[in-house]
């Protein structure tokens, strides 16, 4: 049996406190929320620390001033649930229901699927595997094996709602030791596997802000080998306003094709102005295919990978376009 | 740097709330529900396919919610009422669902059934007559090896339309 | 009570949380087990420090290969595998130390202490790399070639040459079959104890007697001071087939420190563990004539054996031999051969080296009914074997209901008259299988399957070595008891799988359970039903036993328990024996053992799959399959293995893979490696035919391997008719239809496989002389008439009839 290692851990009863725990403890130390990344990392000694902090229950679904306010550690499966986000941002609201598998849902929280490990195939692997290999860039290693000449770690953002919150231009709300503050999703993430987050790591997230507006529609499409359990090999994220038939604003986000959520503005702002059709989608798909980088550190080949972000953008386009159809 | 021998273990008193049992447990804190279950409180019903969170073996119902033991600590299961296979039964007599899955063949090795069967549990609390793909949907994070799911799916459907 | 859908008899166990796996053992004072395994694809251990692990506090015994020197394999011929390897280490993951300590954590930690230090050899990752010569040393020594070649085997049935040359149309294929493996959801388990002298083992295998041998050999005990007990199962797949080294390895720690020992793999060490599928790359040819006949066949074969020999000299045989039990091939050539490779073992997986060849032939077939202008269905069907017919290679023919099957799939799933749509396509493919092998593991005369039935006061209890390992044996030997004794399966108690207390049953591998446990049970129920009869006939002064029946829990005027009492006052304590073993059936030729089985199963399969050109991503929508079971003791029992061949053969035939990276298993774990969800499962119909086997227990044949067969081609075949391109190798990943797709639209062939086939130093063909096909002679008479020559199994001479057993012998009073 796999087993984590001897831990301590505590409970503070706020965020403030846990912030400060975390400050204090510095990297001995890991917020832990529902556990469902953190755990099996653990168990693999991807992550070292000896005491995890515990995000306290801040839970709650609720609608203020045209945004939807997400508690931290409301479930995946609550947020998928959940009537109002499911009508106003069924982009988000699928994002949050196509991560993993039920059960996961029903312990992995929406903050925790934000700050989501970055993942590769040559780090995801026990202590033991990663031993036989020599180790890699991101943990106890020197080199990335996914590109053994590049200085920086490879390992893919797997987030399957940091896209779709990203669409939105939404923010999280960041406690630290010394207070709060509001940090756009799109500036959270670094790209770098290792470093991969621009928040304080002592800094706990309690809240994700997602812009309503009124006509906004969005959609979340995921590429993945099975119906459930698996990562994104690829996730599109869109959100499109129209009037009539012309597009007024479109932003695209993608996932697991580099070591941050990649918003593609490119193809956002090619589709302003002009209607949708086959050829303006395609068109906006190619744009937003072409920064995608998938390396040989995820399920079935990059190649493959690379062609279907086109594929994935275009069907999130018409599934945004069209909610009725999906 | 495999060895975490030299750390202190940090033992709690914590309060489970075990197939309607309370019970009051002095655990160290890092020893996962799954390992309470089946090594502290002799309830090896729970099976376990990978510890990882990559094969819903070991299903447990949280508050009626399917939730994944290798993936839970005792702590943070306080005050949460934890259902496992050997609660499924009113005493002697088995749950439908237990006796539609005996009846119809939906447990060969019988490993993943445990698991299969409180995620079903928790499908039928919340739609009484679930249709099939709700059924897959409800039970995509639990693999099964030996069925092919066919009879899982049958016996669900069988212990719905009994017990409405 | 045969033929009824009745419960297993172990449901309620399983559903409640009851049944006791091998993990869920917990004894008084047990230590915990962890195996220090290779971090090297292929190197010689130079030295191996154990210090600092047995300095730890909690740690009670650490050994290593020089503990456990006394090398073991499944096959006599092959007796290559370490407990413990102390020399060399051939695939990451090989056991080479293993700690008991107080818990699993500082067992753990004491094998991260054990420093190792290698001398690193050149790994051999492939087929085609092994076939070269090894750059520093092979990765065994003992073929004594200078390449990584294991075996290979050379046969020509008829005159091949003779056959090509009077077909109207000669084609050739390579095919390429990835390896997967068995993903058991229960990870192996052991627990062993020792007192008295004794060690007594409770694992999670498919065959207790094989491990119990093992035990034997490598801790130097006679097998009657060891006891092996199979524990509730929790999934082979041919996977737990094999002594492993953990289960050798308690057992020793057991006997150091004197008490219970436990050891349960983790999902990574189950994927070292392995035993599954060979990667095999095929070539073969095919001659027929214009109307679609086939007039001879030459088979290659090419097995990535993984780094030790399991059961690959009898997989070799099987990518050959049933490809003429399958289509009728007037004459037929095969070469096989096994490589050795830095990776870990490759062994039975459901369909033991068949579905390799049955995708390969059944691809090829097609494209050859394509290029002659024939509905590929009809070409298979022209083919098709005959019932009660022996084949090119000697193997004999019993019931066969393939056109029947054929005709049940072809109805069901409309498939003549499918919409053709792009995007949209449906596939048929046909298989056989064994119902159990022929001959043993190790030659012997004695029988392959024994059952005990005991019967007094507290009623009736079955006594057999099989283990069942879900697929319903013990159910099935309950009903059959049941049936001959008027009772219900629920009446008669079962002891299975305990070496101690139940006679040998070769265990649950080769299919052969039903078959060969079952036909021993018949013979065992119906001794025991005669001493009732005679009891209660004497009684009521009857004197025509025909009189009396026996159904309902009566015998004659007597409930069943007063018929044993009478009985028992009668010849004092009942009990009754039971056996089978399989008649000769092979030819006279060196190497005929591997093949023969005294019935084959028979399936067809048509599924329909929706693929969708952009993304290269396959569907299967629908499922149907017809399995020529003989007879369905318990259909609902048989629907379940149909269905569970039928989802493992989606997986394999669209996701799953055993592959390696720079040494390494690439992804040993659930997540990684894939299988099938509930959201991948398609709509199933399954039909059963039943064609009454003449020398099945009541005609039943076997189900649980079969009907993977054909699903793999057939999903291939449907791909085709839904995109028009042929992927020739598994699995059809989605990248490879696109590739195809791309060969297609750039005018090249629309197909992505492999290119071409190895040269093979395959030794000479041995030249076997075919069979009258109407000579169905088989044991004694075919011994007579065909003695066979040099090298042959020494059990050979000895088969009784299979039939079901004939009038009672003398009871056995103990």
């Amino acid at each position: 049996m796999l087993r984590l290692p001897r831990l301590r851990y505590l409970r503070p009863a706020t965020a403030g406190e846990a912030a400060a725990s975390l400050s204090k403890l510095g990297s001995r130390a890991m917020f832990v929320a529902g556990g469902t990344d953190l755990f099996p990392n653990l168990k693999r000694r991807q992550f070292e620390p000896d005491t995890l902090v515990q995000v306290p229950p801040l839970k709650g679904v609720r609608r203020v001033d045209g945004h939807f306010e997400i508690g931290a550690t409301v479930t995946l499966a609550e947020a998928a649930a959940d009537p109002g986000l499911r009508a106003a941002l069924p982009g988000f609201a699928e994002a949050a229901g196509l991560v993993s598998s039920p059960p996961l849902r029903n312990a992995g929280t929406v903050g925790g699927n934000l700050c989501v490990d970055t993942r590769c195939n040559y780090y995801n692997m026990t202590y033991e595997w990663r031993k036989s290999i020599g180790f890699c860039l991101k943990k106890d290693g020197d080199i990335c094996l996914v590109a053994p000449s590049s200085p920086r770690c490879w390992a893919v953002s797997s987030s399957d709602t940091a896209p779709a919150a990203m669409v939105l231009g939404a923010s999280v709300v960041l406690v630290g030791p010394d207070g709060e503050r509001e940090l756009p999703v799109a500036e959270l993430y670094r790209d770098d596997g290792i470093e991969y987050l621009a928040k304080q790591p002592h800094e706990v997230v309690t809240a994700i802000r997602l812009p309503a507006p009124e006509g906004l529609l969005t959609a979340y499409v995921k590429l993945r080998r099975r119906g459930s359990i698996d990562f994104p090999l690829a996730g599109a994220a869109v959100a499109l306003t129209l009037d009539g038939p012309i597009v007024t604003g479109c932003r695209i986000a993608l996932a697991a094709v580099a070591s941050h959520p990649l918003e593609v503005p490119e193809a956002g702002a090619f589709l302003a102005g002009k209607r949708l059709t086959d050829e303006t989608i395609s068109a906006a798909a190619e744009l937003a295919a072409k920064p995608a980088r998938p390396l040989d550190n995820a399920d079935l080949t990059h190649f493959w990978r690379k062609k279907m972000v086109r594929v994935i953008v275009e069907r999130a386009i018409r599934q945004a376009a069209t909610p009725s159809t999906t | 740097m495999r060895s975490e021998l030299d750390r202190p273990v940090q033992r709690e008193l914590t309060r489970l709330r075990v197939n309607g049992e309370d019970l009051e447990l002095y655990l160290p804190v890092h020893k996962t529900l799954l390992e309470v279950l089946r090594e502290d409180l002799k309830l090896t019903g729970t099976k376990h396919g990978c510890e990882l969170g990559e094969c819903g073996t070991c299903t447990v119902l949280v508050d009626g919610e399917p939730q994944l033991s290798c993936l839970l600590l005792p702590l943070q299961a306080e005050g949460r009422e934890l259902t496992t296979v050997e609660g499924l039964a009113e005493g002697a007599a088995p749950h439908p669902l237990q006796v539609a899955f005996a009846e119809l063949g939906a447990a060969q090795c019988g490993y993943c059934t445990p698991g299969i069967l409180l995620a079903a549990k928790a499908l039928l609390v919340r739609d009484p007559r679930p249709s099939r793909d709700g059924i897959k949907e409800a039970l995509a994070g639990n693999l099964c090896r030996c069925t092919g799911y066919v009879k899982i799916i049958e016996a669900v459907e069988l212990a719905a339309e009994r017990m409405s | 009570m045969v033929g009824k859908p009745v419960p297993k008899v172990d449901g309620a166990g399983k559903v409640t949380g009851q049944a006791v796996y091998a993990d869920d053992i917990d004894l008084p004072r047990m230590l915990h087990c962890k195996i220090l395994r290779a971090q090297l694809p292929h190197a010689r251990i130079l030295s191996v420090d154990t210090s600092a692990a047995r300095r730890i506090p909690g740690v009670k015994a650490v050994i290593t290969g020089q503990d456990l020197p006394i090398r073991f394999g499944i096959l006599p011929v092959t007796q290559d595998e370490a407990a413990l390897e102390g020399e060399k280490v051939r695939y990451v993951g090989d056991p080479l130390a293993a700690v008991a300590a107080i818990d699993e954590e500082t067992a753990a930690a004491a094998c991260d202490a054990i420093k190792v230090e290698y001398q690193e050899l050149k790994p051999v990752m492939s087929i085609e790399a092994a076939l070269k010569e090894a750059a520093d040393e092979p990765i065994q020594s003992y073929p004594k070639r200078s390449d990584n070649i294991h075996r290979m085997v050379s046969y020509e049935f008829g005159d091949v040459a003779a056959g090509f040359a009077r077909a109207d149309h000669v084609r050739e294929d390579v095919f390429f079959f990835q390896g997967s493996t068995h993903l058991p959801m229960e990870q192996h388990s052991a627990v062993a104890t020792y007192a008295g002298g004794r060690v007594t083992l409770w694992s999670s295998t498919q065959v207790v007697h094989y491990v119990h041998r093992a035990l034997s050999k490598v801790l130097e005990l006679p097998m009657s001071r060891i006891r092996v007990i199979g524990a509730a199962h929790g999934g082979g797949f041919g996977g737990k087939t094999d002594p492993f080294a953990h289960e050798i390895v308690v057992a020793k720690l057991a006997m150091l420190t004197g008490r219970p020992v436990k050891c349960t793999l983790t999902r990574e060490e189950v994927f070292y563990a392995h035993r599954g599928r060979h990667p095999v790359l095929m070539w073969v040819k095919t001659g027929v004539t214009r109307d679609g006949r086939v007039t001879a066949m030459h088979f290659r074969s090419a097995l990535d054996g993984g780094a030790y020999g399991s059961y690959g000299a009898a997989s070799i045989f099987y990518t050959g031999t049933l490809q003429t039990v399958t289509y009728d091939i007037p004459a037929y050539k095969f070469e096989g051969a096994r490589v050795f490779t830095n990776k870990a073992p490759c062994g039975p997986k459901r369909g033991h080296g068949t579905p390799q060849p049955r995708f390969a032939v059944e691809m090829h077939l097609e494209k050859i009914a394509r290029e002659i202008g024939l509905e590929p269905v009809e070409l298979k069907r022209r083919n098709f074997v005959k019932p009660f017919s022996r084949a090119v290679n000697w193997l004999r023919i019993t019931s066969c209901g393939l056109e029947e099957c054929t005709e049940k799939v072809l109805t069901a799933s409309g498939y003549a008259n499918r919409k053709r749509q792009p995007g949209r396509g449906m596939g048929f493919a046909i298989s056989t299988y064994m119902s159990g092998a022929g001959t043993a593991i190790y030659w012997n005369d004695m029988p392959h399957s024994e059952v005990q039935l005991k019967v007094d006061r507290t009623g009736v209890t079955l006594f057999c070595g099989a283990m069942d390992i879900g697929q319903g044996s013990d159910s099935v030997l309950a009903q059959i008891a049941a049936e001959e004794l008027g009772l219900e399966a629920r009446d008669i108690h079962l002891v299975t799988a305990d070496t101690d207390t139940t006679p040998i049953d070769l265990g649950s591998y080769s299919s052969r359970v039903t078959f060969m446990a079952g036909n021993a049970a018949v013979e065992a129920a119906r001794k025991m039903r005669a001493l009732l009869v005679a009891a209660v006939a004497e009684r009521m002064g009857v004197t025509d036993l025909e009189e009396i029946d026996v159904a309902d829990g009566r015998v004659g005027e007597f409930s069943f328990e007063d018929a044993s009492v009478l009985a028992e006052e009668k010849f004092g304590a009942l009990a009754s024996a039971g056996s089978y073993k399989p008649p000769r059936i092979g030819g006279p030729f060196k190497g005929s053992g591997v093949g023969p089985s005294p019935a084959y199963s028979y399936s067809a399969c048509v599924v329909q799959v929706a693929a969708d050109a952009r993304t290269g991503i396959v569907t299967v929508e629908r499922v149907w399959i017809a399995h020529d079971i003989g007879r369905a003791i318990n259909p609902l029992l048989v629907e379940g293995q149909v269905e569970g061949s039928v989802y493992m053969a989606l997986g394999e035939a669209l996701m799953e893979e055993q592959v390696y990276r720079q040494g390494l298993h690439k992804w040993p774990s659930m997540l990684e490696y894939k299988s099938p969800t509930f959201l991948e499962t398609p709509e199933m119909h399954t039909f059963l035919v039943e064609t009454d086997d003449p020398e099945g227990p009541y005609g039943a044949k076997e189900a649980g391997q079969g009907p993977l067969l054909p699903v793999i081609p057939a999903v291939n075949l449907a791909l085709q008719d839904a995109l028009g391109v042929w992927i020739d190798e598994i699995p059809v990943t989605p990248e490879k239809v696109l590739r195809a797709l791309e060969a297609k639209a750039k005018g090249e062939p629309p197909r992505f496989g492999p290119r071409g086939f190895p040269s093979v130093p395959y030794p000479e063909p041995i030249l076997v002389e075919p069979p009258d096909p109407a000579d169905l002679r088989v044991g004694d008479e075919l011994e007579l008439a065909f003695p066979m020559k040099g090298g042959g199994p020494p059990s050979a001479g000895a088969g009784r009839s299979p039939s079901p057993p004939g009038p009672p012998r003398a009871p056995r009073v103990r």
